[in-house]
């Protein structure tokens, strides 16, 4: 596997620090790593450059990350990128609302490297 | 069909959710096991304080609280790195620590989990304060501790539809 460029998308500079552990953990040695504190910061770092793989919370002020998420595939901005939600948001609803939003994995806040693993491995792989 | 939890409030409020959900926090994001303990006042005079407020089927607070020196092992232990004051960053571990606590405890009710949201958290840090919230419906408040870190966590409901 070559270099992933992935964009962590969460308010929270801890989360962003600890996904990022845990996908090095998970395998991913050549990983570049974009961070964005809000969903509008998200989109601008996609226009400006490419990504592999997106990562995001759902709950954030401002835009939370299912508009997020809408807006990435209605800018058409990474279209090859698989997204993958990691949330405190747990019900099917939820699930489903973001696999209709455009979302091909989900991971459920609190997590483990493990869970990561499973969930984005393949994911990257097929990408 | 019209969602209601007023005739589950025992469900909603059963202690042994929270237990639960700190249980999976702790072991999962930082690793270590907690056990029970009585809920008493912080010692220290500097405290952590960190919110999530529910809205929605119920509305209420999640609050997670412990002394400065808690603050610090606590967000260490979930960073991975070590701090010696409490700065933003240790104000953000907290605030997560507390927004997955909520997220947890509503998910072990699936009426809660599919239609009750989460604010943003909030961090309040300082000396000498007191957090009062209102429960009219039900408070739920525990004692925890993993190695000589102690901590609080209260959840409040004032309003369940």
């Amino acid at each position: 596997m070559g270099e992933i460029r992935a964009l962590i998308v969460d308010d929270s500079s801890v989360m962003r620090k600890i996904v990022e552990r845990m996908l090095r953990q998970a395998g991913l040695a050549q990983l570049v790593v974009l961070e964005a504190g809000s969903g509008t910061e998200a989109l601008d770092l996609l226009r400006a450059a490419p990504v592999d793989l997106i990562l995001t919370d759902i709950n954030m002020p401002s835009m939370d990350g299912l508009e997020f998420l809408r807006q990435v595939r209605a800018q058409k901005l990474a279209p090859r990128a698989p997204v993958v939600m990691i949330t405190t948001e747990s019900s099917e609803e939820h699930v489903k609302e973001a696999i209709q939003a455009g979302a091909q994995g989900y991971i459920r806040k609190p997590f483990t490297a493990e869970q990561v693993k499973e969930r984005v491995l393949p994911l990257v792989m097929a990408a | 069909m019209t969602m209601s939890l007023r005739e589950s409030v025992e469900q909603v409020s059963d202690p042994e959710n929270l237990d639960a959900s700190v249980d999976e926090v702790f072991r999962l994001m930082l690793g270590v096991d907690c056990r029970r303990e009585a809920a008493e006042p912080v010692p220290e005079k500097e405290s952590v304080t960190a919110v999530v407020g529910f809205g929605g089927l119920l509305s209420g607070a999640c609050v997670f609280s412990c002394g400065s020196r808690a603050a610090l092992k606590i967000a260490a232990q979930l960073a991975g790195m070590e701090f010696n004051g409490i700065d933003g960053t240790v104000k953000d571990a907290m605030g997560e620590i507390c927004n997955m606590l909520a997220g947890a405890w509503k998910g072990k009710v699936p009426e809660l989990a599919a239609h009750c949201g989460l604010s943003v958290p909030a961090v309040i840090t300082g000396r000498d304060y007191e957090l009062h919230v209102q429960a009219p419906e039900f408070r739920l408040h525990h004692g925890y501790r993993f190695a000589d870190a102690s901590f609080a966590v209260t959840i409040v409901c004032d309003g369940l539809q």
